[in-house]
């Protein structure tokens, strides 16, 4: 088990290596740093003083490593755009794009899962057909569009949510921060957490229905009938289960998704997250807090690649080799 | 009173090309403690009948007629959930791959103890208890260290044991074995086909035995029924079967047997092959493969009639 988790996290360092020179490209290459620091005004003494000092006279190689190492440290430099410390910066948005993140993953899950199970046991109800139509429009709705629609009908019409931010937040610990605890920061999160989720959730329902339709056919399920066993443990507890594996997947691939690319809905509601940050920093290449981004996703992904891997294990026993 | 009566049972699938009939007119009976063994080319309809008998015909299969009696009463026409209490506690099934029927998810005592507590007020130490007498009895060793192995963790023929004592833990009156031994390797058959007999005689269960090897049914069955294109061609005892046959579909899959202490594995192939469910030939179904067929033959179907001490599906026999 430890030796299982052992191995994981070594082969996630070669990974995190390559994504660090991607990252360290772009703050070698991309921009010129130096001139960003020092504005127009600047003697050709003080430029070479500055290049000095940030190393940048040194081998890539050397900046390379130095670059890995302070990241290491937790230090990823300083944001051009607002002259504050990265990491600082990243903290900060992290928990309001977790937060929206889990709401929306949850909402899909919650609802996918059911209604998924559903239309693979009744294919040809009418209400399967409703469900089966209504995701295809889930599907193919682009996520701006969706969250301006959901904004004109619940906040400009109705007036029933707010259309923006994240409402009061609570400190817990030292930087996190969350919405949960305040019924005004839970129905902030109501709308975007849809808009992110929508497409997630039909995702999970025709996945789950496509994999119960298969595993309904099968000989154990056949057998499981032939035994009486009742139809509730037959769909939820024998032909569930054996859909879970390839459920996992899609869900812990699709919540990297969503913690990575949550631009859009983060946009659309300007809620302070991550996905916000990347967007401002973009548009006037504050090249630290990209590549600093791209370093935290890429670690987000790793984690819920290992986090897969171990609910695999846990489901399914033919998994866990040696004992 | 036979344990199970099935009585002209048809079956059909309804599809866009017009009304497919799988089974016609299907009749036999099993006693209690009785082994029916069915034999018939591959599509005789072998496996359709014991999927209409406890009710797991696959969609759009139905039974469009006739009646399945169980101990006096009808099950054919009853509702799901009744219909479900039969299965397992009153019918059980051996299916014939045990490397695909049992759930890979769950230790095989968990798939025991659910399938006993499904059909009887057991509390959990009482029915795992049960459930390791159950894999004593049908020869796992070890039985209370294994009952919280994985399916994964057996090799094929013990799975099938394990098969065998799921089919028969809630201790139906009537098995359906289709096939228990075909997935299996050879050396493997005889012991599987041993432990059935023998579990089965020590609770008076009765089974239907489905297989394509005449020696197993020669020396397990008690009578046989040979099954062709949807219907019976002939059943009876089965030493009367197997050494007068008498109808020529039979005589002509017992003559590749020169004794019953050597076994043919499958059925000899007769000249010709069976005919598609949608270009059935008018007359007896056997008639275009027949060695004696005659002018009757093409033109009026032959119901079961007294043939000796069997009865066959064959104009020979027709008392004129
Ligand atoms: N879903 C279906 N739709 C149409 N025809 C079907 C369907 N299922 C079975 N049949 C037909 O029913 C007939 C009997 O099939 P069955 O499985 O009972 O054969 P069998 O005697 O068990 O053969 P085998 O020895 O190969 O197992 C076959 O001709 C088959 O084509
Ligand atoms: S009825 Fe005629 S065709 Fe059919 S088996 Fe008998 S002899 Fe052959
Ligand atoms: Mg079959």
């Amino acid at each position: 088990m430890f030796g299982f988790i052992g191995s994981r996290l070594l082969q996630a360092i070669p990974v995190l290596m390559v994504v660090g020179f991607i990252a360290f490209a772009l703050f070698a290459f991309v921009g010129d740093p130096v001139s960003i620091l020092l504005g127009q005004d600047h003697t050709e003494a003080q430029r070479i003083a500055l290049v000095h000092q940030l190393g940048l006279d040194q081998p890539f190689y050397v900046q390379y490593v130095k670059f890995l190492w302070t990241c290491l440290h937790g230090d990823f430099g300083v944001s051009y755009r607002l002259a504050q410390p990265v990491g600082s910066l990243l903290a900060e948005r992290l928990p309001a794009t977790l937060e929206l993140a889990i709401t929306a993953s949850v909402l899909a899950f919650a609802i996918g899962v059911p209604m998924g199970v559903y239309t693979g046991i009744h294919r040809d109800s009418l209400l399967s057909r409703v469900f089966m139509v209504g995701s295809l429009m889930g599907v193919s709705l682009p996520t701006f569009l969706l969250g301006i629609l959901l904004i004109l009908c619940f906040s400009v019409a109705l007036g029933w949510l707010p259309s923006f931010g994240r409402g009061p937040v609570v400190h817990v610990g030292s930087w996190w921060t969350t919405g949960f605890t305040s019924w005004a920061g839970i129905r902030a999160l109501i709308l975007p957490g849809i808009t992110l989720g929508l497409f997630q959730m039909t995702l999970i329902m025709r996945l789950v229905r496509a994999e119960m339709l298969e595993v309904l056919r099968t000989d154990y399920i056949k057998f499981a009938r032939a035994r009486g066993l009742t139809n509730r443990s037959i769909n939820f507890g024998h032909a569930l289960k054996n859909t879970l594996v390839p459920v996992i997947t899609i869900i812990g691939l699709q919540f990297g998704g969503i913690v990575g690319f949550s631009l859009v809905t983060e946009t659309v509601f300007q809620w302070p997250g991550m996905g916000l940050l990347l967007v401002q920093s973009v548009a006037v290449a504050d090249i630290p807090v990209m590549s600093a981004y791209l370093l935290l996703i890429a670690l987000v992904f790793l984690l819920i690649n290992l986090i897969v891997d171990l609910l695999y294990y846990a489901v399914d026993p033919r998994l866990r080799i040696g004992r | 009173m036979p344990l199970l009566e099935v009585d002209n049972l048809t079956v059909e699938f309804p599809t866009r090309r017009g009304i497919l009939k799988a089974l016609d007119r299907v009749s036999f009976t099993i006693d209690k403690g009785e082994i029916l063994g069915v034999v018939g080319e591959s599509g005789a309809g072998k496996s359709l009948t014991g999927a209409a008998i406890v009710g797991l015909l696959e969609r759009p299969g139905r039974i469009a007629s006739g009646q399945i009696r169980l101990d006096g009463s009808r099950i054919d026409n009853l509702a799901p959930e009744p219909l479900r209490r039969i299965r397992g506690r009153r019918i059980g099934t051996i299916f014939q791959d045990p490397l695909t029927t049992l759930n890979p998810l769950y230790t095989i005592g968990r798939q025991l103890v659910e399938t006993m507590q499904t059909h009887a007020r057991l509390s959990d130490s009482e029915a795992r208890r049960k459930a390791i007498g159950w894999l004593e009895r049908v020869g796992i060793p070890a039985a209370a260290q294994r009952i919280d192995a994985y399916p994964h963790e057996f090799s094929g023929g013990q799975r099938q044991r394990v098969v065998i004592a799921l089919a028969l833990c809630a201790e139906p009156a009537l098995v359906i074995a289709d096939e228990p031994t075909t997935a299996l390797d050879v050396s493997i058959q005889a012991q599987i086909i041993t432990l059935l007999k023998d579990l089965t005689r020590d609770h008076g269960t009765s089974v239907m035995l489905v297989t394509h090897d005449m020696g197993v049914i020669a020396e397990t069955a008690d009578r046989v029924a040979v099954m062709y294109a949807g219907r019976i061609a002939e059943i009876g005892p089965v030493a009367d079967v197997v050494r007068r046959p008498a109808h020529p579909y039979t005589d002509g899959l017992m003559a590749s047997i020169p004794s019953l202490e050597h076994r043919v594995d499958r059925l000899r192939q007769i000249d010709g092959a069976m005919p598609r469910l949608d270009a059935m030939p008018d007359g007896c179904r056997f008639h275009p493969r027949c060695p004696r067929a005659f002018a009757r033959c093409t033109e009026q179907q032959p119901e079961l009639m007294a043939a000796g001490a069997t009865q066959a599906a064959c104009w020979l026999h027709a008392v004129s």
